[in-house]
């Protein structure tokens, strides 16, 4: 059963189908698990960021194309939502008609960066994509007029989806309001869209895309037109992107440059990609879980270890909570040099 | 004779800035073994691709069954039923030996009828069905190649050097192989260093120095001919194999 939903691409490896497990059930429980909003925000945000990161593998891992333009389409997701719901009130009319606003420019956006640029060197292509996004960034933030500038633009989503909507209802504890329906629109979105990408990349056409991956020109000798393999990819990519853009603003209930398009954003997919493992997509599962994880609560843990330590020397000053930077870059350079090949990679290589 | 399915006409083809064929003149009749030969750097493998359009040519025509394809992209000679064994196998090493071979079945799953005679030729095919390409030996590498050609119906198999640096086992089972697809009535181009097997398996004979094709005929006047191999190829052939 489980083969046919996971398409025949499941984890692999024992240790790997236990992790993917536990992300599964943590952000599937996590409003009865954990208390307080600060659970909730983390799970939604991996949840989304599981999506992001998998179609930016899409690119990355199985088609070897390095794009640096991911974050314009998750913003146009995100910002679609906001410009529908600004004009057209807090309907689920609204949030529909955005996000598939923002899909559809996405699409055309990425299919016009590929047309251009796929042809020319790997190289040349992921400098285009990094003009487009900061492009796309400066635009965004002078626009202040249709984009609400820097400050960005709240979103009014509906009732249903807000803290204030109750339900006489209590579930192990948790009273369910319409910020838990949220959740569990972002999480079922998210799992939907996860499976999906598991489909297409054990479909022929994921087949296809290793075989470019791996040797374009054999595979062009073979009968498969690689620009045209490679424009798909970047146009699907590109599409799902963005509805996980309409996803993170439908849960914020905000968007601006710094949460949706900034460069910092971008190095952090790449991060997330890396550590988990390229072109495996469970690697994004576990990046993606791991990576929010630590920028939402290494800071908690540090103060802890910090205050735990307050008698000894030096050890509390390393642990200042401010310090959090430091010690994620640890982290990174420490998970880059022990997994070459991403925390995916080196499970499947142990089985 | 035979009418002809390939039909090349004064092709030029250029590597960077190099001039590698200065015209070559070559015909491949239907149904028929024609072997490449010649010195290495004459030529040979650089004519294979610019029929398969992976280095297109700058003057000349390549016809297919009556039809131009010259500098048309690869892909789409590909789907007209020509099919390249590349020098270097050019296999997915990533992807599994199944993967390899359904990539290749350009139309639909692969025909069972098909891939049992594959698994008869190879029979190391079957045994490493699921594993990674990458894994198999360099013979195995050979058959997968060799293999993913077989795996649907071509009118023109373009066949580079499939013995370079294999076993004699293994080149003996490639033969094999390479015969019984002969007898079923395909079309094969193919570039052939080692004169034994290309004797055994040529019908025609074309030789190439210099980026021209030298001389053509039935392969049985080369083969009968010493003086003739050793003017043509600089080497008596026969003490070479």
């Amino acid at each position: 059963m489980l083969k046919s939903v996971f398409s025949g691409s499941g984890p692999g490896s024992k240790l790997l189908i236990v992790l993917a497990l536990i992300v599964f059930l943590g952000l599937a429980l996590t409003p009865f698990l954990f208390s307080g909003t600060r659970a909730m925000e983390t799970g939604a945000k991996i949840a989304i960021f599981i999506v992001l990161v998998a179609s930016y593998d899409l690119l990355l891992g199985y088609t070897g194309i390095v794009s640096f333009a991911h974050t314009v389409f998750f913003g146009f997701g995100a910002y679609g939502v906001a410009l529908a719901t600004q004009r057209m009130g807090s309907g689920w009319d609204a949030l529909a008609l955005g996000t598939l606003g923002g899909v559809a420019l996405s699409v055309v956006l990425a299919f016009g960066v590929a047309m251009f640029s796929l042809r020319v060197r790997a190289i040349f292509f992921a400098m285009i994509t990094m003009a487009v996004a900061s492009a796309i960034a400066v635009l965004v933030s002078q626009l202040s007029w249709l984009t609400g500038g820097e400050d960005g633009m709240n979103i009014k989503i509906p009732r249903e989806l807000t803290p204030a909507f109750r339900m006489d209802l209590e579930i192990f504890g948790t009273k369910i309001t319409g910020r838990v329906l949220n959740y569990y629109l972002v999480f079922f979105s998210a799992f939907a869209l996860f499976l999906l990408m598991l489909r297409v990349v054990s479909s022929p056409f994921g087949r296809v895309l290793q075989a470019i991956r791996e040797n374009p020109f054999r595979a062009e000798a073979i009968g498969y037109r690689v620009v045209v393999y490679r424009t798909v990819a970047t146009c699907l990519s590109a599409a799902i992107a963005a509805l996980a853009g309409a996803l993170f603003a439908i849960w914020l209930r905000y968007v601006g440059p710094d949460t949706t398009l900034s460069a910092e954003l971008m190095i952090d997919i790449l991060l997330m990609v890396v550590i988990g493992g390229m072109g495996t997509l469970w690697g994004a599962v576990l990046g993606a879980a791991i990576f929010v994880l630590a920028q939402s609560y290494l800071q908690v843990l540090m103060a802890q270890g910090a205050a735990a330590t307050a008698a000894l020397p030096l050890i509390p000053d390393l642990l200042n909570p401010d310090r959090w930077l430091l010690w994620l870059g640890l982290l990174f350079i420490l998970s880059v040099y022990f997994f070459p090949t991403g925390i995916v990679g080196r499970l499947k290589a142990v089985k | 004779m035979s009418d002809l399915l390939l039909k090349l006409r004064d092709l030029h083809t250029d590597i960077g800035q190099y001039h590698i064929l200065h015209g070559v003149d070559l015909e491949v009749p239907r149904g028929q073994v024609t072997m490449l030969l010649g010195r290495n750097g004459a030529g040979k493998t650089t004519t294979l691709r610019s029929i398969m359009g992976i280095l297109p040519p700058h003057r000349g025509a390549v016809t297919l069954d009556g039809r131009a394809v010259t500098g048309l992209n690869s892909a789409l000679i590909a789907r007209q039923g020509v099919a390249l064994v590349p020098e270097d196998m050019g296999i997915f090493a990533n992807l599994t030996v199944e993967e390899n071979l359904t990539l290749a079945s350009l139309d639909g799953p692969p025909d069972p009828k098909r891939l049992e005679r594959i698994f008869t030729a190879f029979p190391a095919l079957r045994t490493f069905w699921k594993g990674r390409a990458g894994t198999l030996s360099g013979g195995q590498k050979q058959m997968l190649s060799v293999a993913r050609a077989m795996i649907s119906e071509r009118r023109l198999y373009l066949i580079d050097e499939p013995s370079k640096g294999l076993a004699p086992a293994i080149v003996s089972t490639l033969a094999k192989a390479l015969r019984e697809l002969k007898s079923e009535g395909a079309t094969i181009l193919m570039v052939e260093q080692n004169f034994r097997l290309a004797k055994a398996l040529g019908d025609r004979a074309a030789v190439m120095d210099n980026g021209r094709v030298i001389w053509s005929g039935a392969m049985a006047d080369l083969a009968s001919a010493p003086d003739l191999q050793s003017r043509l190829m600089g080497l008596s052939l026969e003490d070479h194999t």
